[in-house]
């Protein structure tokens, strides 16, 4: 994945040291799924995140959030707890396949 | 880990996803281990369901005293009206049926040398690794005349399996209309930080609708609330005059309560009568991790922050409300989180694997009028030396002055996502 540099120091920045470690995929959804569903299946107006984007459709959403770019209730909030590293892990765990 | 193996997995995280895609075979007979979980509520339910799913290799015990488990979140929709009891109280057949050994007998002790756990029919469960997912216990007395006595009469409605809602929101029916509905809220930390503000709105929007002459007084032993501006707007809004909060500084801390007078007893003496009376008391980590030795002296279990491990008894896991893991709030949220974590933690330490990175989350919703939520959002890391919130994300939702034009459909949409959040975790947990 390419990252623009503005958004790759923003994600250094978030990120702290002890995080070098590779994301774990399946237990950062985890998060995702108190809401979106076991599966990332969506209702009740939560939408669908699973397999609706491609994995660099997924990561622009994120990145849109993050910087307040996409309105949006909860997420904008959420997605700056994560680094750009996570993001693009979760981008693997519910992105169409590829 | 080693710091040699964490820095070798820095330099090259290609490297880690090779280990992780070692034989199944292989991973299955080295990670293979016998995993006891006591209490199944959202943390205890979480960690089967998790464990279940990822860990196949994992032989699963989940041990619960009741048969159904009645969801604190929801509850203050029972007083609304909004919601009935069989809508917030869930079985164990799905778990049992996707392969969790689910055992409803009460755990009288834990051995933690033997490393096993005793049921109430003197049954021995022995474990590789133990999940403690008790909940909490009231602390009757901490408040004067605050027993279990007292409580059928001013009710808590804060522990479903001691009191469910049910209970309150039957006498909240039965109250006149132009009654006082007084709460006695605790100090933190305590249970849900946001559901004492979300009672006092759904409390609130029923009494407007049915019984419009009555008053709220919330009587708080500290001087702020977790979203405590967006309560305070939607009050203002929603229930002009209706609401009265007097925090601790105001004389709102209550000492002592008379159930025979329908009266509590402020700090500083001032006797306050209800029509109905909620008291939420002090609390503490259930019995069983207290008598387990997992507890400190503040009646809280202590954990490795990058694990959900006690600090005090190895092998041993707390999740949810029972621990000490500020800043996340105590919430049915949280609680999952920490399980998925604890039990990848586990995984990860019967195979010999190192740890995962400690990332947590919490969302709680509330609902504080008909088409209005508010959200509160965190996103956490765990250091060995404490858990901390990541700088510039989560939050609380912005007030309706922020948003102007927007704030209407922004509550609308806070609403039904509080309802799609609530379906999707309990599904999660018991479908």
């Amino acid at each position: 994945m390419r990252i623009a540099a503005p958004m790759l120091a923003f994600g250094l920045l978030a990120a702290p040291p002890a995080l070098a470690q590779a994301p774990d995929a399946a237990l950062l959804a985890g998060s995702c799924q108190g809401c979106h569903g076991a599966t990332g299946e969506g209702g009740h107006g939560i939408p669908s995140i699973k397999q609706q984007q491609t994995r660099a459709e997924f990561v622009a959403a994120m990145r849109a959030f993050r910087a307040n770019e996409r309105p949006s209730t909860v997420m904008g909030r959420i997605t700056r707890g994560y680094t750009d590293a996570e993001i693009a892990a979760l981008a693997v765990h519910f992105g169409k396949p590829e | 880990m080693t710091l040699a193996r964490r820095s070798l997995l820095a330099a090259a995280p290609a490297l880690a996803a090779a280990t992780l895609a070692a034989p199944r075979a292989a991973r299955a007979q080295a990670g293979a281990g016998r995993v006891v979980i006591l209490g199944g509520g959202f943390g205890g339910a979480s960690a089967a369901r998790f464990a279940r799913d990822r860990f196949p290799q994992l032989d699963i015990t989940l041990i619960e005293r009741s048969r159904t488990f009645t969801t604190c979140p929801y509850g203050n929709l029972v007083l609304a009206g909004r919601r009935d009891m069989a809508s917030i109280t869930f079985g164990y057949e799905r778990l049992a049926a996707r392969g969790v050994r689910v055992v409803h007998q009460a755990a009288v002790a834990v051995d933690a040398g033997a490393k096993r756990v005793r049921l109430a029919d003197g049954a021995q469960v022995p474990y590789d690794k133990l999940i403690v997912s008790p909940g909490i216990d009231l602390r009757w007395g901490a408040i004067e005349g605050y027993d279990e006595a007292a409580s059928a009469r001013m009710p808590h409605g804060w522990v479903p399996s001691l009191q469910p809602i049910s209970v309150l929101a039957a006498q909240l029916r039965a109250m006149r209309d132009g009654g006082v509905f007084v709460m006695a809220i605790p100090d933190n930390p305590f249970r849900c930080p946001p559901g004492p503000y979300e009672r006092i709105s759904m409390v609130a929007e029923y009494l407007k609708r049915h019984k419009p002459r009555s008053k709220i007084i919330a009587l708080d032993a500290k001087n702020g609330f977790s979203k405590q501006p967006l309560f305070q707007d939607a009050w203002a809004e929603l229930y002009p005059g209706m609401v009265e909060w007097r925090g601790a500084s105001n004389d709102g801390r209550v000492v002592r309560v008379r159930p025979a007078e329908m009266e509590v007893e402020t700090e500083f003496g001032d006797r306050v009568k209800g029509d109905v009376i909620n008291v939420i008391p002090p609390q503490m980590a259930a019995s069983i991790a207290r008598e387990a030795g997992l507890a400190a002296a503040s009646g809280w279990c202590p954990i490795r922050p990058t694990t959900f491990e006690s600090a005090q008894v190895p092998d041993v896991y707390v999740l949810g409300d029972a621990t000490v893991a500020a800043p996340m709030p105590k919430s049915g949220f949280a609680a999952s989180s920490h399980a998925k974590h604890a039990v990848a933690c586990i995984a990860a330490s019967l195979a010999g694997r190192p740890t995962p990175p400690a990332v947590f989350f919490n969302t709680c919703y509330s609902h504080v009028g008909d088409d209005y939520g508010i959200s509160i959002v965190g996103v956490f890391r765990g250091t060995p030396e404490r858990i901390v919130e990541v700088e510039g994300s989560g939050g609380i939702s912005p007030r309706n002055e922020a948003l102007g034009a927007r704030a209407r459909d922004f509550r609308k949409l806070e609403a039904l996502y509080a309802d799609g959040w609530y379906d999707a975790i309990t599904n999660e947990m018991f479908g």
